[in-house]
């Protein structure tokens, strides 16, 4: 069967998921929500099919699968969210999905030959790293939980680091592409080949920028999504362990360093040790979440309380019981909902999307698109890892978006961007030879 | 570069491994316990989202309801107010007061008992809804208790003895379990708005202990009905002289069913010693002293009955008790208005003692009982043979002794009084927010049942008695206590 034709039998979960989820969502509360709401579930549909009908006349070769797993993704999400906040951030949300859509096409039709972003790298990267600034500026960014990760535009609040992830991927994938053998190479010192300092000297750079963004942005979980594609592209480029070791040490030292040098960081490690322990659960921003988030998960146990089941506010008050539903503890509310299994399920669609990026990677042909396909796989990877790890207290919290699945319109953009990226390499990768 | 792409493949993996592991200890292996961590409210704040069933007297009047309050939860409302308060109890989950058969009967009032409606009800997104509780209680039996003990300080319960159902558990003061912020009456200040003198009073049982003492003589085969004593008065008991009412003396030759009409003090100080510490003891626990009463009723707001010295409860046995006195009711003894119901019921139903329940049946929402509470027998605590003859002494009580007012023509009610000082500060309800002394303030008793139509067994106490009677001031409670609860009955 031919690649599209797959794609389109593989939207069926996607379409089987929305239908059922807000029939679910409508029946349990009809009394609450009205009968247009439905249609917001209908239109997101009707956008899955158009795009594939977009792929299927500009990107016929590209991976089948990569579409539809985000697809399933987000119809997870929207229903997630119509079911955590019924209409009103559904419709938000099923908006954000025109746009990202729109987005995708225009990079899609713009970035045709998507090697036309190595000209750019430089601007792409300092753009990235003016967008991670901007939280900073005084009136524009929003200080949150100790972090500066948003920036308040007049209507809009906007997450800088989800498209500083994608800008900072591109140039890294470029960049190293041109050092890689350089870094492979070099002289031998005590039994480790170290790189020509000429060649080292930027990847240092990158590692202070990376610690810089995690003091500046004060949040180490998006510095360990941008820290993890940095570490995935040297190691894919360079095919030396002992850079990932040696980055991964040094990014446990600095992380160490400044867990003992910043009150909130700090605060964040207890909580992820102790939530139970009463002072840190009633302390203000506290353990009261990641606390509540786990009694969640406990109470939806194998299968799930049902869906919609899960308690976010205390009843009886508009207090909530499980703050950020629908962006930073939405795993919580999909595991009490649907369970471990629930959870798990949503987990391995993310592995599978993730996989299907590096199969992208393995079959592209050039090394800048497989550092870029890569890249862009693992920052997804490792932003998953930093959430769900989060709210799951393998790592200590920190609030990154969980992709295509969280409220929030920055992070739908930037990810349709990255899966437009992951569509043109892996149609690029595919295409017979004749064509190319 | 391929090689390497497998290979940090495989790290992904592992990270999202680790990610399902770590989901897995939530929700499967550490479940049990984050559900029983202290800070979890998830299980409470479901509670307020359950519509509970309601709690019924025996004729179905409704004691408990639970109503629609803001944002889809309940709360539970209270049609009958103070009058059922003390058996009755209150949930008030914001506050986190449970209470009464509101809180042993939780389970199936929320509704945990019967799975199925809870299963449908959370999918249509109506709430969950409890089982309903059908309670032993009669209503008219209640209010007429109420009426009986206005303005006094006391106490009356009224069990079937063949089952154990409460027909009537009513303490003065009362207080309204709809409104449980209400300023608390000084007199009660010190033991709780909501104390239950029915089951928490720890009061002297004066000459009601008589009826243990005759069932442990009678039974153990130590004393007949007719064994003969010399009562003077006064007498030196454990060193002190005893004085009988009036400090009149009976002559040798009396026997024990007169002592026991008469109540004679020091006759029965003596059949006390004579049957011993070990025997009292064993059928005090026989009639169920020193334990919490086996009724469904929470045990925070129960008490046991028993020899209480320096702050416990002590066996009769302790050297320091003085037996003789503890025979006629006083001495260190203090018992619940419950427990010496249990007494005169277990009396009355050929020595057989019934567990007391307050509940009868669970009823689902679509009416279908869905468990019967059985009677459970406690002890046979005296042959039956001996139980008639307890009887037929009690009858000359009523008839030409000490109780003479409960000798309402046709109903043949046995019974026995009791009028003890009260000691210093006992565990009651103190009167005019005073430790009740022994000068001022008596305790009345008055325990009976009919002999002809033992169906009902009374004990009604009275704390504010001044150098009162049992026989004058209880007897007659008790006796239409009894009057009313029987016509009713047929």
């Amino acid at each position: 069967m031919r690649a599209r034709n797959w794609e389109l039998i593989s939207l069926v979960p996607a379409a089987l998921l929305v239908s059922a989820g807000f029939a679910a969502v409508y029946i349990q509360r009809a009394n609450q929500l009205e009968t247009v709401s439905l249609i917001y579930g209908a239109v997101f549909l009707g956008l899955c099919l158009g795009a594939h009908i977009f792929i299927r006349v500009t990107l016929p070769h590209a991976d089948p699968f990569i579409f539809p797993l985000v697809a399933v993704l987000a119809c997870y999400g929207l229903v997630m969210i119509y079911r955590i906040d019924g209409a009103t951030e559904a419709r938000v949300q099923a908006q954000w999905f025109v746009i990202g859509l729109l987005l995708f096409a225009a990079t899609i039709v713009w970035f045709r030959d998507y090697r036309r972003l190595e000209n750019y790298r430089y601007l792409i990267m300092t753009g990235s790293v003016v967008l991670l600034l901007l939280p900073r500026v005084p009136g524009l960014g929003v200080y949150s939980g100790g972090a500066y990760l948003a920036i308040h535009l007049p209507g809009i609040t906007f997450q800088p680091p989800e498209f500083a992830k994608v800008g900072v991927v591109i140039f890294l994938s470029s960049y190293l592409r041109d050092h890689r053998q350089a870094l492979a190479s070099g002289r031998r010192i005590l039994g480790y080949r170290i790189p020509p300092l000429k060649h080292l000297g930027p990847l240092l750079a990158l590692w202070g920028a990376a610690m810089l963004a995690l003091v500046v942005i004060g949040d180490i979980g998006s510095s360990l999504m941008f820290y993890g594609a940095l570490l995935a592209i040297v190691y894919v480029a360079t095919d030396r362990i002992s850079f990932v070791i040696f980055g991964m040490l040094a990014f446990g030292l600095g992380s160490w360093f400044l867990a003992t040098h910043i009150p909130h960081i700090d605060a964040r490690i207890q909580d992820w040790l102790h939530p139970f322990n009463p002072a840190l659960y009633s302390a203000p921003l506290g353990s009261y979440q990641l606390a509540n988030a786990q009694f969640a998960m406990a109470a939806g146990g194998l299968f799930g309380q049902g869906f919609g089941q899960t308690l976010l506010y205390i009843p009886g008050t508009t207090n909530a019981l499980i703050p950020f539903p629908s962006t930073d503890m939405i795993f919580s509310v999909i595991t009490g909902d649907l369970g471990l299994f629930g959870a798990a399920g949503l987990l391995v669609t993310y592995l599978l999307f993730i996989s299907r990026g590096f199969k992208a990677a393995m079959l592209a042909r050039d090394s800048f698109s497989k550092l870029l396909a890569v890249g862009l796989s693992t920052v997804i990877a490792v932003q998953v890892f930093v959430i769900v790890g989060g709210v799951a207290r393998v790592i200590p919290f920190t609030g990154v978006p969980l992709p295509f699945v969280a409220y929030g319109g920055s992070s739908i953009l930037a990810n349709f961007v990255l899966v437009a990226l992951l569509l043109l390499i892996s149609d690029r990768a595919r295409r017979p030879l004749s064509d190319a | 570069m391929n090689r390497s792409i497998l290979r940090l493949f495989s790290v992904v993996v592992l990270m999202f491994a680790l990610l399902i592991v770590w989901a897995s200890r939530w929700t499967v292996f550490s479940a049990s316990a984050l559900d029983h961590n202290r800070l979890n409210q998830l299980g409470f704040y479901a509670s307020l989202k359950v519509r509970r069933g309601e709690i019924l007297a025996d004729n179905g009047a409704v004691l408990a309801r639970s109503v629609k309050a803001a944002n889809g939860t309940w709360r539970s409302v209270y049609p009958q107010g103070s009058l059922f308060a003390q058996a009755v109890g209150y949930y008030n989950p914001q506050e986190n007061q449970i209470a009464g058969i509101e809180e042993t009967r939780n389970r199936a009032l929320t509704g945990l008992q019967s799975r199925q409606a809870s299963l449908f009800g959370s999918f249509n997104g109506t709430p969950q809804v409890g089982d309903s509780v059908y309670t032993t209680l009669d209503p008219k039996g209640q209010a007429l208790a109420r009426k009986l003990l206005a303005g006094r300080v006391g106490a009356v319960v009224a069990i079937v003895p063949q089952t154990g159902a409460v027909k009537v558990m009513y303490s003065n003061p009362t207080y309204n379990d709809n409104n449980l912020a209400a300023p608390c009456p000084a007199n009660v200040a010190h033991v709780g708005c909501q104390f239950n003198l029915a089951t928490q009073g720890g009061l002297p049982p004066g000459s009601t202990f008589k009826l243990v003492v005759t069932a442990a003589a009678l039974n153990s085969g130590k004393l007949t009905p007719n064994s003969t004593f010399a009562g003077p008065s006064p007498l030196l008991v454990d060193g002190i002289p005893l004085h009988n009412d009036g400090n009149v003396s009976y002559p040798p030759g009396t026997t024990l069913t007169t002592a026991l009409t008469d109540s004679i003090d020091t006759i029965y100080a003596q059949v006390g010693l004579r049957v011993g510490a070990p025997t009292l003891e064993e059928y005090m626990k026989r009639f169920g002293f020193y334990s919490v009463p086996p009724m469904d009723y929470p045990a925070a707001q129960m008490r046991p009955s028993g020899e209480f010295y320096n702050g416990s409860f002590v066996p009769i046995t302790n050297p320091n008790m003085d037996v003789g006195r503890s025979s006629i009711g006083q001495g260190d003894l203090e018992v619940t208005p419950l427990q010496m119901a249990m007494v005169v019921a277990a009396i009355a139903n050929n020595g057989k003692l019934m567990e007391p329940r307050l509940t009868s049946r669970v009823v689902n929402s679509d009416g279908e009982t869905v468990e019967t509470i059985k009677p459970q027998e406690y002890d046979q605590v005296m042959r039956p043979q001996i139980a008639q003859e307890e009887t037929q002494m009690m009858r000359h009580v009523v008839e030409s002794g000490t109780g003479t007012l409960a000798n309402i023509p046709g109903l043949n009610l046995v019974g026995k009084t009791g009028s003890a000082s009260l000691g210093a500060c006992v565990t009651g309800v103190r009167v005019n927010n005073v430790c009740p002394g022994g000068e001022t303030y008596d305790d009345a008793w008055f325990v009976s049942f009919s002999q002809s139509d033992p169906k009902i067994a009374v004990a009604v106490e009275l704390s504010d008695i001044p150098g009162g009677y049992g026989g004058t001031y209880a007897a007659p409670i008790a006796a239409e206590m009894i009057k009313t609860l029987l016509a009713e009955g047929q």
